[in-house]
């Protein structure tokens, strides 16, 4: 099955992506995916101050600074993942560093 | 071989009873669909009336039942052509009923599967007692006190959830287990309770708790921990009849010791010593423990209240709560003098974890009570009627107010 993980956090710590990539948590997460062969595809997103949001309201195109919805947590990065079932996408993003101080949200994709 | 219809309507009452929940775990085994597994098995019970006056019944219900839900679903797989193509993907056809050893293991997975963390916490609740204990989704809801369309709502979106989020038909593997199962365990006695709770008590929820603890210590019998919550179960069902007196909740301190389950107590007793000789202590058993404890007095004076305060506090170590502690305080209170508990209760009270608690100035206000202090016993049980949730408590409280 197909899912998306959105990894999420609050962005009050925000490691840089060499630091990111050199955090040892990060290394055994991307080895569990290649022993796993489950990766399709992932991104890192830019903080949310630098987000625009987009709405068109009768007719009228409205943008405004900001992410789009007010919630503690912001999407920082998502990871597309083909694996078994839940259970196998629930340890893949338990091993996720962000896991530790943000979190994870795993969707099933509409395949 | 004819059956008369009342040996009929007997056995499959019984079977209902018994094979409700392994005939629907087959089914959803071999055909990975829970409402055409439900449905199915709904069939083959309605068949079952019918056809066993006539034809008598069967050796192995159980069997006839799976065999007869089994060939329902794949006439109505084979009606359609997405069905069809299911057909040509499962082994429906040519696998052969399973054994009842087989069938056991299919129904631990269904458990699993209706208490996957994933899943909303009544929901688990809801369905459990849905696919394995056959209850009705009228039932369901009457026990959660929600609108039946509601219930059938959170069913809905329980299954859907389940066949789009992917979460897996099976017993979880070994390191996920401890973690699975205290929420199976959760689930259970939370079912028990439900039927425990109530005023009058529903004697087919405590009784469905009970055997689905019994099967999940017959699945897992090196576990511990549900052998401890049947214990658990065994003990607080025991005193059932004496737990209210016309619909006033009369205390353990009162109740008639003579309307105990003797024969239950025995078995809690020993179920309780093969958990503890597993050597793997966990909350179900200490709270096992306590229970046996008060069951086994042979009266109120003789209870063995310093074992008792031990226990409440290896618990409050294994699963912390301001409620344990509450209890805790009462223990100490008996066991060490009213005043060593009633500064365990005044702590508590302090922390406001448990504001808004009827226990909390209820224990308050026995202690004082039993200490002669009168009058703030007084305020305490006032305190206490303004926050007691059922009638059954405001009628013990008022009865104890007023006979100060």
């Amino acid at each position: 099955m197909k899912y998306v993980l959105l990894i999420c956090d609050d962005e009050s710590r925000s490691p840089s992506n060499e630091e990111l990539a050199a955090d040892p948590v990060h290394q055994a997460w991307l080895a569990d995916l290649q022993r796993r062969d489950v990766r399709l595809y992932g991104l890192r997103l830019r903080p949310v101050e630098t987000a625009t949001s987009v709405r068109v309201r009768d007719g009228e195109t409205l943008v405004s600074d900001g992410p789009f919805a007010e919630t503690k947590d912001f999407v920082g990065g998502l990871v597309v993942i083909d694996c078994a079932d839940l259970d196998e996408a629930i340890a893949i993003a338990a091993g996720h560093p962000y896991a530790r101080w943000g979190g994870v949200e795993i969707r099933p994709v509409w395949e | 071989m004819t059956a008369s219809v009342d040996d009929v309507r007997a056995a499959v009452d019984a079977a209902y009873r018994d094979e409700w929940g392994q005939v629907v775990a087959t089914l959803i085994g071999l055909i990975r669909d829970w409402d055409l597994a439900e449905d199915c098995a709904q069939e083959a019970f309605a068949s079952a009336l019918e056809t066993w006056p006539r034809d008598g019944i069967p050796k192995r219900p159980g069997a006839w039942l799976t065999t007869t839900a089994r060939n329902r679903a794949t006439d109505r797989l084979r009606r359609d052509a997405a069905g069809r193509e299911k057909l040509r993907q499962l082994a429906v056809l040519a696998e052969p009923v399973p054994e009842p050893d087989e069938i056991a293991d299919e129904r631990l997975r269904l458990i699993f599967t209706c208490c996957h963390p994933a899943l909303p916490f009544e929901a688990r609740v809801a369905l459990t007692l849905r696919t394995l204990a056959g209850l009705s989704t009228v039932e369901i809801a009457k026990a959660f006190l929600t609108a039946e369309p509601t219930m059938a709502q959170r069913l809905v979106r329980a299954k859907r959830k389940i066949a789009e989020a992917g979460i897996p038909y099976r017993v979880p593997p070994a390191e996920l287990l401890p973690e699975r199962l205290a929420a199976v365990l959760a689930v259970l006695y939370l079912i028990f309770n439900q039927g425990y709770d109530e005023h009058d008590g529903d004697r087919a929820l405590t009784a469905e708790a009970i055997h689905l603890a019994r099967v999940l210590v017959q699945l897992m019998p090196a576990e511990p921990e549900p052998r401890g919550l049947l214990a658990l179960m065994l003990f607080n069902e025991a005193r059932r009849a004496s737990r209210t007196d016309d619909g006033v909740l009369v205390t353990l301190e009162q109740q008639d010791r003579s309307a105990w389950d003797q024969a239950m107590i025995a078995e809690g007793v020993a179920v309780l010593d093969q958990a503890l000789a597993i050597r793997r202590t966990g909350p179900y058993q200490v709270q096992a423990a306590i229970a046996a404890c008060h069951a086994t007095a042979a009266d109120s004076a003789s209870t063995d209240w310093p074992q008792i305060a031990a226990l409440y506090a290896q618990l409050a170590r294994l699963a912390p709560s301001p409620v344990v502690e509450l209890n805790r305080a009462v223990a100490v209170a008996m066991s060490d003098g009213i005043a060593a508990g009633l500064a365990l209760v005044d702590e508590l009270a302090e922390s406001g974890r448990l504001d808004g608690y009827h226990l909390l100035p209820a224990t308050r206000a026995d202690l004082l009570r039993r200490d002669g202090r009168v009058a703030e016993a007084k305020v305490a049980y006032e305190q206490a009627l303004r926050l007691a949730p059922t009638d059954a408590e405001r009628r013990y409280l008022s009865s104890r107010l007023h006979s100060l």
